[in-house]
């Protein structure tokens, strides 16, 4: 079996989930699980299960890495051993690395950094199970966490992946979907003004498909965000 | 009544700079990270806020408070920031010849200069006057832009910390625990019969004996709990 061998959607566009192609798997939101942080959240969508916990901020070490007009974002994606079926070697990868990277920038670009010169805010994303989309929960996590830590923020990021499978472009990829379909196309978007600050593609879309999945993002990004938003004013979603 | 403006639902709209509570910036409400909050026309925007495009963005997870024409939100939680003639309760983390470091709490360590110092020492002789590891009660005298502080001990009841001991809250707690005009903690210090003195860092310095300190610290550990149980969901 090879891309595009596993049937995974039928002929009336129910997976083999049993979502829609624009449906969203479950969602539930927890902040403060981690009392000795300044800021967590822990999120479950679908069957993963992520807690995002934020530290500071604070004096930046070594002194070489602070800046002297803004603050520096020291984050770090981790998967647990456990959180797959196959155990992951404990500690930093290729793959984490990148992560962390783009969770970073994509960070940067709505937390205000320039209130706190020389000093460093520790965002840690711990993936406790993995499902599909880890990148898009953990920034969605970070995100949420950053809000509880009391950090100041131009806006929320969520963070949603659409993709292809069997030739039609579905929202939100579940597992087998992510291994056996043949394109994801992972977003990170500010809801209140609908501006981009990350994205990603893995395969090949058509200009038409990109659009699709692009619109599915967006109207995906704005359900979430309102569970997003009820979270941080009731402390969970759901109740 | 030709001409007056009747107050009515659709009468009350941002356009018109209705006040009542359909205008949706006065009322206190709780606003998270780039929610809208109105236009920025007729008001000033305070913190906690942003001015982007001619309309105020909330940029902190809390309250929204309008204070005359000034629009700010009450964050939930929010790190200590130094701001001069704080009352703070440090620890000396390390000093060199003539400069203690003090933790105050904040994101950076507070310098305590020779000169402002308890008492008068030799060069080099720091460590004889407040050694690392031990608590003083100072204010903060400067805070530069790039938020490196300055703290003095010089001045009224300003000491090193010798007895009792120190209990560490939520700072945004404080305003509960000292009450309207110091009552709440007035009334804390008459029925413990200790000596508490409240930082602005979160910081409480609690001298008294066995008892009373006690006492303290269980009434700090109910309101910390009711200060949950009343904000929703219980993150306070």
């Amino acid at each position: 079996m090879g891309y595009g061998d596993v049937q995974m959607i039928d002929a009336n566009g129910i997976r083999n989930d049993g979502r829609k192609a624009g449906d969203v798997r479950p969602i539930s939101i927890e902040l403060g699980v981690v009392p000795v942080a300044d800021g967590s959240c822990r999120m479950r969508w679908g069957n993963n299960d992520v807690i995002a916990a934020i530290y500071g901020p604070m004096e930046a070490h070594p002194r070489k890495i602070q800046r002297q007009d803004r603050a520096v974002l020291d984050v770090r994606y981790n998967m647990a051993p456990f959180s797959t079926s196959d155990r992951i070697r404990p500690g930093f990868n290729r793959r984490s690395r990148e992560i962390s990277k783009v969770t970073a920038e994509a960070l940067e670009s709505v937390v205000m950094l320039e209130l706190y010169p020389r000093s460093k805010i520790r965002v840690e994303i711990e993936i406790i199970c993995a499902e599909a989309g880890t990148r898009c929960v953990g920034l969605t996590a970070a995100s949420i966490a950053l809000a509880d830590a009391g950090i100041p923020m131009t806006d929320l990021i969520v963070s949603v992946a659409s993709g292809k499978i069997n030739d039609v472009v579905v929202c939100d990829l579940n597992k087998s979907e992510d291994n056996y379909g043949e394109a994801d196309l992972p977003m990170g978007i500010l809801p209140n003004t609908g501006e981009l600050v990350f994205l990603q593609m893995d395969g090949d879309l058509s200009p038409d498909e990109f659009q699709e999945a692009w619109d599915y993002n967006m109207n995906a990004a704005m359900v979430i965000h309102e569970y997003c938003v009820e979270a941080l004013k009731t402390g969970r979603y759901p109740q | 009544m030709k001409g007056v403006l009747v107050a009515r639902l659709d009468n009350m709209t941002e356009k018109k700079n209705a006040a009542g509570p359909q205008d949706s910036q006065r009322v206190p409400r709780l606003v998270s990270p780039g929610e809208d909050l109105g236009d920025l026309e007729g008001y000033e925007v305070g913190h906690g806020v942003i001015a982007i495009d001619g309309r105020i963005r909330a940029t902190k997870n809390g309250q929204t408070n309008v204070n005359g024409t000034t629009i700010s939100v009450e964050p939930r939680r929010t790190a200590y920031m130094p701001r001069p003639g704080d009352l703070v309760i440090g620890f000396v983390e390390g000093c060199t010849n003539n400069i203690w470091f003090v933790d105050i709490g904040a994101p950076f360590n507070a310098i305590l200069p020779m000169s402002l110092g308890p008492a008068k020492a030799d060069f080099g002789g720091t460590r004889s006057v407040i050694d690392i590891g031990e608590a003083i009660l100072c204010r903060v005298q400067e805070v530069e832009e790039t938020h490196s502080s300055v703290v003095t001990m010089k001045g009224m009841g300003l000491r090193k910390i010798r007895s009792g001991a120190i209990e560490v809250i939520d700072p945004h707690l404080l305003g509960r625990l000292i009450g309207k005009q110091g009552q709440a903690l007035r009334q804390l210090k008459e029925e413990s019969e200790c000596r508490v003195i409240a930082g602005e860092n979160g910081r409480l310095w609690i001298d008294g004996d066995f008892e009373g300190t006690l006492e303290v610290r269980t009434r700090l550990r109910s309101m910390t709990a009711e200060a949950k149980a009343a904000t929703p969901g219980g993150v306070a």
